[in-house]
């Protein structure tokens, strides 16, 4: 069981684990179908995220032309628009964001970057995926079924997401939006237990904590939330479900429907808005934890500098996760409260900006000075900075009680945390894309489609929701289908949306462009190298690239962290974190 | 503490403040002497802790923020018995048949920690008669409950919710106990077969030849008793 390794001139402490290789499949479909190994289950992952999102940013197109064009449409329906509303939110922030960032950058990053040679459990990790296609292929089904997917928004609130005047409230639209959460979180179960374990006993010699890259801190920290938080939203699904199947009435009050007396009585529909925003803020961070940590080595690989103050990011990560959980009511301010929660939670929330200012600052320090390669993941890490603080900013003002009431349910929240939790989180996923496309396929992807795509997808972002902001000041509510001329409007908003709508459409088709990237490139992109980009962290220094089944040949053993760049007098302008130089006359450590 | 599984180099292990820092500041392993299963079990279990607190706590909301009496738990779960109600006895039967079943769990593991091969599948054995004893129980309690005019949407004593929330959580728990009865039958196969003997993986063992299989699986019995106790607690005698 002890294994010294080859390097002979120094002694290396012993393995606690035993060394195994992960089970090997033999036949066709084990290999690629049904995978155990976590690279295949990421780009299956992925590949379903992406292809359900594609629904979802169609739907965007839909309600975009509605609002820009009111009337021009007809096969828009008021109820059609609610469930475009519904489906675009749910699927982005948890079929898409929560996915991708976990199932498919968790799954192919963590055993790279902690130097496994898997996940710890790769059948259970396989199912992970499998039941994830089972809750996907559950909600596209409520297309297909008697009155549609359910259009009661993305929050579900009860009872009107049980009742028949809401889309799919009185046929099986809303069961099967609620069977589909409930499988997704058993799903992510079995994949959150694989990623939480693979980096906490996983971890390969000399691969401590706190030489992890910050990505690797971002997806573990967003795993255990979401292991804590997802039981929420669970428990949630399970008694609106027992509301709509059984006649139970958990969330139901008594309620006149048509003139007529429901059965439902006594129920609480705030306790809903409990359990959902219980999960629904973590969710939030959920998806942007795997960002912070993603951009922060973005930058430091394309600006060639080590990441500015590396324990200050891994605390403002853990604290940032810790205090999202105590921060959930402020998205029920106008649901009423007793002022003292609300004195509460918005205090809690706005301490969160301290280490959001933190990181910030970081990534600014971070670039300050450095070697700054304008490269497409580079444009992507500098897009998602931006966007990010002009999203918070606007969160500011959410956060205060006295100033999110006049503002709540307005154009000005979607604008709010489509910047931060919507377009912010995207600009990093897509610099990933680039940033590690040439590990995943061997190619680098296209840097002239890929310039086109970075600068319409980032401007035209800009085009949509900086204008948004203001449409939702001037008193234009969201979530409504056709609002005409009322007079509550202090500015008319006719053109601003026409606007809109023209700039969504053209970011939407630009995607296509990156969609066509990706598939041209895997035969015609330039020819990438194990290392293109001379990073340091462990994923780039495999034996293969794309790497094999199994990742190394010799676990590897770490000398160093992730962040190794222009160190003086070392023979390259990074090291490594298996490169075990050290300068003259010092003595090497692991 | 010696440690049971995994031989370990005790250098590795210190005490204290000092010794958790250490642990998580090292390489490889935060947990120095806990395997990846049964590091699984507990992150599993901690999840599974929310789950069952956000279903009391969502009960609890539902009592308290009812119009309508909630029903008296001690007259409704009564045994009517030679002419005299025992309130809370077919509970009391049950929740020391789930206590009792830990105990036996407990001596499975020590068992298994020595690899006594025979007493530790009979053990298992024993747990898992006892769960499905109290699995039984509970179909008769709902039974019972059920003939009296107990439904999900509506009850002869009061507020609705209270049928709601007693079908749920005691089905939620129920279906753990019957799934964890399942997993006892496995293991104690697997244990009596000799496949923890063995050096080579299987499913459910991870070939060291030591019975963690069986810690494992009482990791997650004692978990499934101590929230009976808060079930107990919160439902029966609130």
């Amino acid at each position: 069981m002890v294994d010294r390794g080859s390097d002979d001139r120094m002694q290396l402490p012993p393995r606690e684990v035993a060394d195994v290789m992960p089970p090997h499949a033999h036949s066709w479909i084990g290999k690629y179908v049904f995978s155990q190994d976590a690279k295949y289950i990421a780009i299956q992952y992925s590949g379903t995220a992406v292809a359900i999102g594609l629904v979802a940013l169609v739907m965007s197109w839909l309600m975009r032309l509605q609002l820009g064009f009111p009337g021009t449409f007809d096969f828009i329906t008021a109820e059609a628009y609610y469930q475009f509303v519904t489906m675009h939110g749910m699927i982005m922030v948890i079929y898409l964001l929560t996915a991708i960032f976990l199932g498919g950058f968790g799954n192919y990053l963590i055993p790279l970057m902690v130097g496994a040679r898997d996940m710890v459990f790769p059948f259970v990790n396989m199912l992970s995926y499998w039941v994830y296609l089972l809750a996907v292929l559950v909600l596209v089904a409520s297309f297909f079924v008697p009155g549609g997917p359910t259009g009661a928004g993305w929050t579900l609130y009860p009872p009107q997401a049980v009742l028949s005047g809401t889309p799919g409230g009185a046929q099986s639209g809303i069961i099967l939006m609620l069977v589909s959460l409930i499988l997704f979180i058993i799903g992510f179960t079995m994949g959150g237990l694989n990623y939480a374990v693979t980096v906490l006993q996983a971890r390969t010699r000399g691969m401590t904590m706190m030489r992890l890259p910050l990505t690797v801190w971002g997806i573990f920290t967003a795993t255990v939330m979401a292991l804590l938080a997802f039981p929420a939203l669970f428990v949630a699904c399970v008694m609106m479900l027992f509301d709509r199947l059984l006649g139970t009435s958990f969330f139901m009050p008594t309620l006149v429907e048509l003139g007529e007396k429901l059965s439902y009585g006594g129920g609480s529909p705030i306790a809903f808005q409990h359990l959902f925003w219980f999960f629904g803020h973590p969710e939030v961070y959920i998806v942007a934890l795997p960002a912070f940590g993603i951009v922060s080595d973005l930058i430091a690989v394309h600006a060639r500098k080590n990441v500015f103050g590396y324990r200050m990011m891994v605390w403002a990560i853990v604290i940032i996760g810790a205090l999202s959980f105590i921060v959930w009511a402020h998205h029920m301010y106008v649901s009423g409260m007793h002022p003292w929660f609300g004195f509460f939670f918005a205090t809690t929330t706005l301490i969160i900006a301290i280490p959001t200012a933190i990181k910030v600052y970081n990534w600014v320090l971070t670039l300050w000075k450095g070697d700054i390669h304008l490269t497409i993941p580079m444009l992507f890490a500098l897009g998602f900075i931006v966007t990010f603080v002009n999203g918070g900013l606007t969160g500011l003002f959410l956060g205060n009680v006295v100033v999110d009431v006049p503002l709540s349910d307005t154009m000005f929240v979607v604008a709010h945390f489509h910047m931060v939790m919507g377009v912010a989180p995207i600009m990093v996923i897509f610099g990933a894309i680039y940033h590690w496309y040439p590990k995943m396929t061997g190619r680098m992807l296209n840097e002239a489609m890929g310039q086109i795509h970075f600068w319409v997808t980032f401007i035209g972002a800009y085009a949509v929701f900086f204008p948004m902001h203001y449409v939702g000041l001037v008193g234009v509510p969201r979530r409504y289908f056709e609002i005409g001329e009322p007079e509550f409007l202090t500015a008319p908003v006719d053109g601003l949306n026409a606007f809109i709508s023209s700039a969504a459409l053209i970011v939407g088709a630009v995607q296509v462009l990156f969609l066509f990237n990706i598939f041209w490139s895997l035969r015609h992109g330039r020819k990438a190298g194990g290392n293109p980009w001379r990073a340091a962290s462990l994923e780039w220094h495999t034996p293969e690239t794309p790497p094999r089944h199994g990742n190394w040949n010799e676990l590897p053993d770490v000398y160093r962290w992730a962040y190794d760049y222009s160190v003086p007098g070392a023979p390259e302008d990074y090291l490594a974190q298996n490169d075990p130089w050290v300068p003259d006359g010092e003595e090497r450590r692991l | 503490m010696e440690s049971k599984f995994q031989g370990q180099d005790q250098t590795l292990l210190q005490q204290g403040h000092s010794g958790f820092a250490a642990d998580w500041s090292s390489d490889q392993r935060v947990f120095k002497k806990v395997s990846w299963g049964k590091a699984m079990m507990w992150i599993l279990l901690l999840s599974d802790t929310f789950v069952f607190a956000c279903f009391l706590v969502a009960y609890m909301t539902a009592r308290s923020s009812t119009t309508v009496d909630w029903p008296n738990a001690s007259e409704v779960f009564a045994l009517h018995i030679g002419g005299h109600n025992f309130p809370l006895l077919l509970i009391a039967i049950m929740t020391f048949v789930l206590i009792s079943s830990s105990g036996t769990m407990a001596m499975a593991v020590n068992n298994a920690y020595r690899k006594a091969r025979v007493p530790t599948a009979l053990l298992m054995l024993a747990t898992a008669a006892l769960g499905a004893a109290f699995v039984g129980m509970q179909a008769f309690e709902w039974t019972k409950l059920i003939s009296e005019g107990v439904r999900p949407w509506e009850n002869p004593w009061g507020a609705e919710q209270f049928g709601a929330s007693f079908f749920m959580i005691t089905g939620f728990h129920g279906t753990h106990v019957t799934i964890g009865v399942i997993f006892l039958v496995i293991i104690a196969r697997k244990v009596w077969r000799g496949d923890f003997d063995r050096d080579e993986r299987s499913w459910l063992s991870s070939g060291n030849g030591d019975y963690e299989g069986v810690e494992i699986m009482g990791l997650y019995w004692h978990f499934v008793d101590l929230v009976w106790v808060f079930i107990f607690a919160f439902f029966y005698l609130w």
